[in-house]
């Protein structure tokens, strides 16, 4: 038999059906459903009069929309528009039988975070919600990728997608990573070396030293931004870190079924000699710890660099860069760590877990956070909120001067009413930089918990690295 | 789903390389529960000023391309989130056929099921035919799926390659859902050997 990798595995166990063609039926493990992209999937199936084939694989928590504030469950917090999608997947979600976690549920929060975090996601696995950052649970070794509202309401009515199998590419991250340098480093490194069109038609395969010796946590914050390289899917093979996190979650399997499983998972490796159809290696010691400078998450550079002319660049790019240059209200030249924030934003389904609010406090502890500045952490779920408490975070955050909010998206993409107003420049954890993400004519600048840590305190682009 | 068979029409350009979900259709207009009605924000943020009032410059704004039909656009279009509210706001806004030398893979196939075809050539093809859609509204394309075609106004005939399957739900404006309902029997033997053999998921 010819050498399979990881990608080549996971689909051919999923496949359903295959036609002549080459199109195939792709068996759905896991749907996860919030609130944005559901309703109009789920009206159709009514007017259809289908019902959801697999309500027991089917998940639904909302997140893009709620409040973050202390007392969300007054419906006065959220704006007519959003009240009215909280309370349509509410319905939904009774109505059709799926597992479900509404507002008040403390294991509410965001789909990605709460998905691993109950033990729904495991390695081997297809995974798919209306949302690209999907992609956060290939950190399990699982095919996971965002599909559009037509997508959804196919898997509900049918647990399958119709799908044409991607190209295999390789990402290998050798070595060790020096002091300072993150996960979050790693996946915009990553794209700013591909571009954001570099992965697509591709699945890639996260390996070597740098991405093994990650935690969980820290890949799923690199499979997470797999989307913001273009790549339908990040996948990361699982082993014994893997096997660790998910041993004793409540819907991980137990007893001689969790023999059964991890005998499966075993098998869940890129055999040798397994053909790639792109390569792309970095080595973890040449990776700095980075931010972006413009409207695209591959606007990426060392914290040390400038920012760029627009003719340092080519073709279309040239006026992206310059469009992008003049959004972010910056001049060519100027040192990346003299930019001055106003506000910092910590949270989303990159950055938004435990191990990433540790991070934080180690850099704020017993320190205040720069004056007059706004600055917000929001954690991933209730769960995570309650451990950050536990281990005494949140009391590290409160006395800094962050503000310390509940679950959701947040300001990552600004749906609900935590979002910049015109001209606010914010140093992000989250994923999109896109012209008007954060809020209308907002700027983001993208970096690692730890990096919006040091900016929180010196009110400016730090280069964390003089923290340590 | 409409049927998307031959089109002829005027032609918008946008060169701009990675024009994001987010351009295509702000969050503020993802709220509604409705597929329909967003094409009045079709790129709200590039084509209204904070006022409601238009920007003058912006393509679609300008007398010629009012009534486009096709998008001539730079590298990676359709870049960022899975909201299908990306080609809703397209289709509705009434342009049917989008052309660059990329698209964002989510992107692609939510065109598919909206009765849109989105085309990818290589950068020559797609500067000849963003050179000819500046020309304006005089300037105007057909575009055959049948035969794989694009005609500019000056009668050059551009092939284009097309999935022969998402080819042929485009011609008959198929349903996905439907199809796949009539392979329920794969689907059900799936399950059962999966039953077996993985019954943990």
């Amino acid at each position: 038999m010819s050498p399979k990798t990881l990608y080549d595995k996971i689909w051919d166990a999923h496949v359903a059906h295959e036609a002549e063609d080459g199109t195939c039926l792709l068996y759905i493990d896991r749907h996860l459903v919030h609130e944005v992209t559901s309703p109009q999937a789920f009206e159709g199936l009514r007017l259809a009069g289908r019902t959801v084939h697999a309500p027991d694989k089917t998940i639904a928590v909302p997140d893009h929309n709620v409040p973050t504030t202390e007392g969300r469950n007054d419906p006065a917090q959220m704006t007519a528009e959003s009240r009215i999608q909280v309370e349509a997947l509410d319905k939904n979600a009774r109505e059709f039988g799926v597992h479900y976690y509404p507002v008040s549920d403390v294991r509410q929060g965001i789909v990605h975070i709460v998905g691993p975090e109950q033990g729904w996601t495991l390695p081997g696995m297809t995974v798919v919600c209306g949302d690209s950052h999907t992609a956060t649970h290939g950190a399990f070794g699982a095919l996971a990728h965002g599909i559009g509202t037509s997508e959804v309401e196919h898997v509900l009515a049918t647990q399958t997608l119709i799908q044409k199998k991607s190209l295999n590419m390789k990402v290998e991250i050798t070595g060790k990573l020096n002091p300072g340098v993150t996960a979050k480093d790693i996946t915009l490194a990553v794209i700013g070396e591909t571009g954001t069109g570099g992965g697509t038609g591709y699945v890639i395969e996260y390996c070597g030293e740098a991405i093994r010796d990650l935690s969980m946590e820290g890949r799923m914050t690199v499979c997470n931004m797999a989307i913001e390289g273009g790549a339908r899917a990040g996948l990361i093979a699982p082993d014994e870190t893997t096997y660790a996190y998910v041993n004793g979650r409540p819907h991980a399997p137990k007893g001689a079924q969790w023999e059964a499983a991890l005998n499966w998972w075993k098998t869940l490796f890129t055999d040798e000699g397994a053909h790639f159809d792109k390569v792309v290696t970095l080595r973890g010691e040449d990776i700095q710890p980075v931010v972006t400078w413009g409207t695209s998450p591959e606007d990426v550079l060392p914290i040390t660099g400038v920012v760029p002319h627009p003719d340092d660049f080519k073709g279309g790019k040239i006026e992206a860069a310059r469009r992008a240059i003049e959004y972010m209200g910056l001049t060519p030249g100027q040192k990346l760590t003299d930019i001055e924030i106003d506000t910092v934003f910590i949270g989303s389904c990159t950055n938004g877990r435990i191990e990433d609010l540790r991070a934080v406090a180690e850099v704020v502890k017993g320190k205040k956070i720069k004056d007059g500045l706004r600055a917000m952490i929001v954690p991933g779920s209730g769960l995570v909120r309650a451990q950050a408490e536990q281990e005494g975070l949140a009391e590290i955050f409160e006395q800094a001067g962050f503000e310390w909010r509940l679950a959701g998206c947040s300001m990552c993409l600004a749906m609900n009413p935590d979002q910049l107003s015109e001209g606010e420049r914010c140093a992000a954890t989250s994923n999109r930089n896109f012209e008007g993400r954060q809020g209308y004519k907002g700027r983001t600048h993208l970096v690692s918990p730890a990096m919006a840590a040091a900016a929180a305190l010196t009110g400016k682009l730090t280069d964390i690295r003089n923290m340590l | 789903m409409d049927k998307f068979e031959k089109l002829t029409g005027v032609a918008a350009p946008m060169p701009l390389v990675n024009i994001d979900t987010d351009m295509i259709i702000p969050k503020a207009f993802l709220k509604s529960i409705q597929r329909t009605g967003f094409g009045k924000n079709l790129f709200d943020e590039m084509r209204y000023n904070r006022d409601g009032s238009e920007i003058p410059d912006f393509v679609l704004n300008k007398p010629q391309y009012r009534n486009a039909e096709i998008l001539v656009a730079g590298d990676n279009f359709g870049c960022g989130s899975s909201r299908e509210h990306a080609p809703w706001a397209i289709a509705d806004f009434g342009i049917k056929c989008v052309v660059s030398t990329s698209f964002a893979d989510i992107f692609f196939s939510n065109c598919f099921k909206n009765g849109i075809l989105p085309i990818v050539l290589p950068q020559e093809q797609v500067d000849l035919l963003m050179a000819d859609a500046e020309r304006g509204e005089n300037a105007r394309m057909t575009v055959d799926l049948e035969a794989q075609e694009i005609t500019t106004s000056d009668g050059e005939v551009i092939k284009f390659n097309v999935d022969a399957f998402k080819k042929q739900c485009l011609l008959e404006g198929l349903d996905d859902i439907g199809q796949t309902l009539q392979k329920q029997a794969a689907v059900q033997s799936y399950e059962g050997k999966m039953a077996q053999e993985r019954p943990w998921v």
